[in-house]
């Protein structure tokens, strides 16, 4: 058990005789545990065998991974049995060495770093300067092209959509909405047209169109001709983290959404009701044209979706 | 062939006594010295207790999720191109999805094995990282984290950090309705971080929400960048624990000199490779009989479209649960808004939590003065107010947790989601309150418990033909250290006992047969 003076591998050259109760098995019947190991092995092999022939056979995946599930696992509580009851129980001991070194040791090395290190740096500050300095540009310089061309940059994105004067409101098909197709209750979910299969017109232009009831509706002050016949549209991008405000309880006149249960009141400009979204849902100012189409009348009054740091 | 003793056997007599297996070896040690440090390796003692497992579940299913892992890249496509579904799976076929979302379906359907390959490797993450958080809050409570051990604290962290933004975006990659979804609040919870965001934000996606780059660029985040990150850390983390050797508790022969346990090889070896296939055949099953994830029933992805009762995998849930019942503050003046009901929750309450996990060796040096080595563990209830602030840490997020299901349980026991949010909003706080001084009582009734520690041995109660009732301590347990045997070094050889006369010619008494 000697830590050897300079060595300082715990390594004894010495040997122990094979009766040692040290390298005695844990088990108090040897035999007994290896017959159960060897009834472990024994299925899991079959189990082995079942995984490749329904690989082959091309079964469901369950048999698959039940034959897998019970060739491993049965391989794996043998071989823990195995070192656990029938190899040597020991206990064992292993020397901890410090690792602290000796004061002369560490002093070296502190010296090597600050005196030698430190000096050379003292001495040449010019020369130290303009290498930091120089490295510090060429970072500057490889990190922000880098960062540029990762993407655009947001400019005015975030604060528009792609609602424009007079755009028709169309369903995901891409069919104009009529103000016939609603009926008090109804709801749907509209986009600019051309917008309803673009990438950009599903995630911010996404908009609902709730019917009331029959009669010209006004939620806010200001918005006197924005709910034409009882019609009000809506950002169907919540105001919370942008999740589909996609659940409409038409007994309360809510807007819900799945994600984190915001509730907006649609009759009263979509202000939220409960929840963690801080602001209205923006309205839509539509109109309905001769023909009986929806339109707007123009993009929203303020950016749609959650909050950021530019957003007035 | 020159003469008679070129047989079989006088070759074998000539190779010394451990064949050609020494012979191979002490060729390596002509050219890398391996000899000495290959020894001490296998001797290395790693001592028993069923808690040391924890780790080696994490290192496993790591394993697991590398094998699976591979098997899935061979057949996912990460790409966002619409294409139109003409795979096996018939509810979806002729519908336009992006080559994600059909690559993935394909590969569980059409793919031999695939399903159960896909089913495993979501499980084994979710192993990975539950594995990941146990293992941690064991080195807390027995205060493994302690000086020398503080790097690999750190390093540690760092990991569960690591497995929780991968398991994110592997999640995010199938590009279905409910990990789109996911997408779209860490996009939304980027843009809240106030003056940097939104320039963020259009970095990470490549643009505005939702963008073509996301998937490919979630895809090289997660099959390359962040497992080489972890697999080096795993690294760093497992040299460290042999360069610095394992913990022990307290007990006979242990001191803070020395290990006491089992060696390397062949028993620890034998123990913990069936323990990887252990973990390996849990998954399996799980795997095979448990369904996790299935995107054909949630379908494509499209930002105008929502599923109800929409959760992300256990480890975002506390994340989740904070953006549900924070009250919605926002801050919006001088032409800007921070957006306080996404960034607390989101972005500064996780950073406060793991600032904590990294800061706490260097705190509790600073409050105990303790600087001292240790290599003893701590006694979880010997420590009442360490453990009392780790059980009210883990209080605080099993809470969070649990308020990211509000609305099913809402659903399910038919209350008003109102009285769930509010419930939740005071269960938060009053928990971990609570939490805190009824641990520390119940250390400080385990500290006056006589024998706290010590194995309790059983004893057998009879009862005589005169009535008597003696008792007798039971029979020692099989896998009980034997409390008589010191602990001795692993033994270089082991010599044959006293062999008749008959046996060998006499030295060879030396063999290697363990």
């Amino acid at each position: 058990m000697s830590s050897g003076t300079e060595n300082h591998t715990p390594v004894s050259l010495r040997g122990l005789s094979a009766d040692d109760p040290h390298l005695q098995p844990a088990a108090r019947n040897p035999e007994r545990v290896e017959k159960v190991i060897v009834f472990n092995f024994v299925l899991g092999i079959f189990f082995g065998l079942l995984f490749i022939v329904a690989y082959i056979q091309n079964w469901q995946p369950w048999i698959l991974g039940g034959a897998m599930a019970g060739c491993l696992t049965l391989l794996g509580i043998g071989l823990i049995a195995w070192g656990k009851y029938l190899m040597p129980r020991g206990p064992f001991v292993e020397e901890r060495h410090e690792f602290r070194n000796t004061d002369e040791d560490r002093s070296a090395f502190a010296a090597a770093i600050v005196q030698r290190g430190g000096g050379l740096v003292k001495r040449r500050k010019l020369l130290t300067g303009l290498f930091a300095g120089g490295m510090g540009v060429f970072s500057l310089g490889a990190v922000f092209p880098l960062l540029r061309s990762l993407g655009p940059m947001p400019k005015g994105t975030l604060f528009h959509t792609d609602w424009r004067k007079d755009s028709y409101a169309v369903d995901i098909t891409g069919r104009r909405v009529l103000v016939g197709d609603l009926a008090v209750g109804a709801i749907v979910t509209v986009f600019p047209e051309g917008e309803q299969d673009t990438e950009n017109g599903q995630a911010v232009d996404q908009t609902v169109l709730i019917r009331i009831s029959n009669q010209d509706f006004t939620t806010m002050k200001g918005r006197e001709t924005w709910g034409p016949q009882g019609i009000l549209a809506y950002s169907k991008l919540c105001t919370h983290l942008g999740c589909p405000v996609g659940l409409y309880e038409q007994q309360l006149q809510l807007l819900v959404c799945p994600c984190h249960q915001s509730m907006f009141d649609v009759n009263n400009g979509a202000v939220p009701q409960f929840g963690p979204a801080p602001r209205p849902l923006p309205q839509l100012p539509i109109y309905i044209d001769a023909d009986g189409y929806i339109r707007a009348q123009s993009d929203y009054r303020e950016p749609v979706g959650p909050g950021f740091w530019e957003r007035a | 062939m020159t003469d008679v003793l070129e047989t079989k056997r006088s070759k074998k007599l000539a190779k010394g006594p451990f064949g050609s297996v020494g012979h191979a070896l002490n060729e390596l040690d002509d050219r890398l010295g391996t000899a000495k440090v290959g020894r001490t390796f296998l001797d290395k003692i790693f001592p028993d207790h069923w808690s040391f497992m924890l780790g080696e579940i994490a290192l496993y299913s790591f394993v697991i999720l590398l094998v699976t892992g591979i098997f899935l890249a061979l057949y996912y496509i990460p790409s966002t191109a619409i294409v139109t579904y003409k795979g096996e799976y018939l509810p979806l076929y002729g519908q336009k999805v992006t080559e994600a979302f059909a690559s993935t379906v394909d590969l569980s359907f059409a793919v031999r094995g695939g399903l159960l390959m896909r089913q495993m490797h979501h499980w084994a993450c979710d192993i990975f990282v539950g594995a990941i958080v146990v293992h941690m809050a064991r080195v807390f409570f027995t205060g493994a984290f302690r000086k020398p051990r503080e790097l690999n604290w750190t390093i540690g962290t760092t990991l569960l950090t690591l497995a929780i933004v991968n398991g994110f975006l592997g999640y995010s990659l199938p590009d279905d309705l409910v990990s789109g979804t996911g997408i779209r609040i860490a996009y939304s919870i980027i843009l809240s971080i106030p003056v940097v965001g939104s320039y963020i934000g259009f970095w990470v996606f490549g643009g505005n929400f939702p963008g073509t780059m996301v998937i490919p660029r979630f895809f090289v985040l997660h099959e390359f960048i962040v497992p080489l990150l972890i697999l080096g850390l795993v690294g760093a983390h497992l040299a460290l624990l042999v360069r610095q050797k394992h913990t022990q508790f307290p007990g006979p022969g242990k001191t803070e000199e020395n290990v006491v346990g089992t060696p390397m090889f062949p028993v620890f070896m034998a123990k913990t490779t069936g323990f990887l296939l252990l973990v390996a055949g849990v998954t399996a099953l799980l795997g095979a009989f448990a369904q996790i994830n299935p995107i054909w029933q949630f379908g494509q992805y499209h930002a105008a479209n929502i599923s109800y009762a929409v959760q992300p995998d256990w480890y975002m849930g506390f994340l989740d649960g904070a953006l549900r019942i924070w009250p919605s503050w926002t801050f919006h003046s001088f032409g800007h808004t921070i957006a306080f009901n996404i960034l607390i929750p989101s972005v500064i309450l996780p950073g406060i939590v793991f600032g904590i996990a990294y800061a706490w060796p260097a705190v509790e040096r600073k409050l105990t003065g303790d600087n001292a080595i240790h290599h003893l563990l701590d006694r979880p209830s010997d420590r009442a107010v360490r453990t009392s602030l780790g059980v009210t840490l883990l209080a605080y997020l099993m809470m969070l947790f649990i308020a990211s299901s509000t609305d099913v349980i809402a659903n399910f026991f038919h209350v008003s989601l109102d009285a769930v949010l509010w419930a939740m909003r005071i269960l938060v706080v009053l928990v971990p309150l609570i939490a805190y001084p009824m641990t520390y009582k119940i250390c400080k009734e385990m500290q006056n418990f006589k024998g706290a520690g010590k194995r309790k041995t059983t004893n057998v109660v009879s009862r005589t033909t005169e009535g008597e009732y003696v008792s007798a301590a039971s029979p020692r347990y099989v896998d009980d250290i034997p409390a008589h045997l010191a602990p001795i070094p692993v033994p270089t050889y082991i010599e044959e006992v006293q062999a008749p006369a008959n046996d060998a010619d006499g030295n060879g008494t030396r063999v290697v047969d363990r």
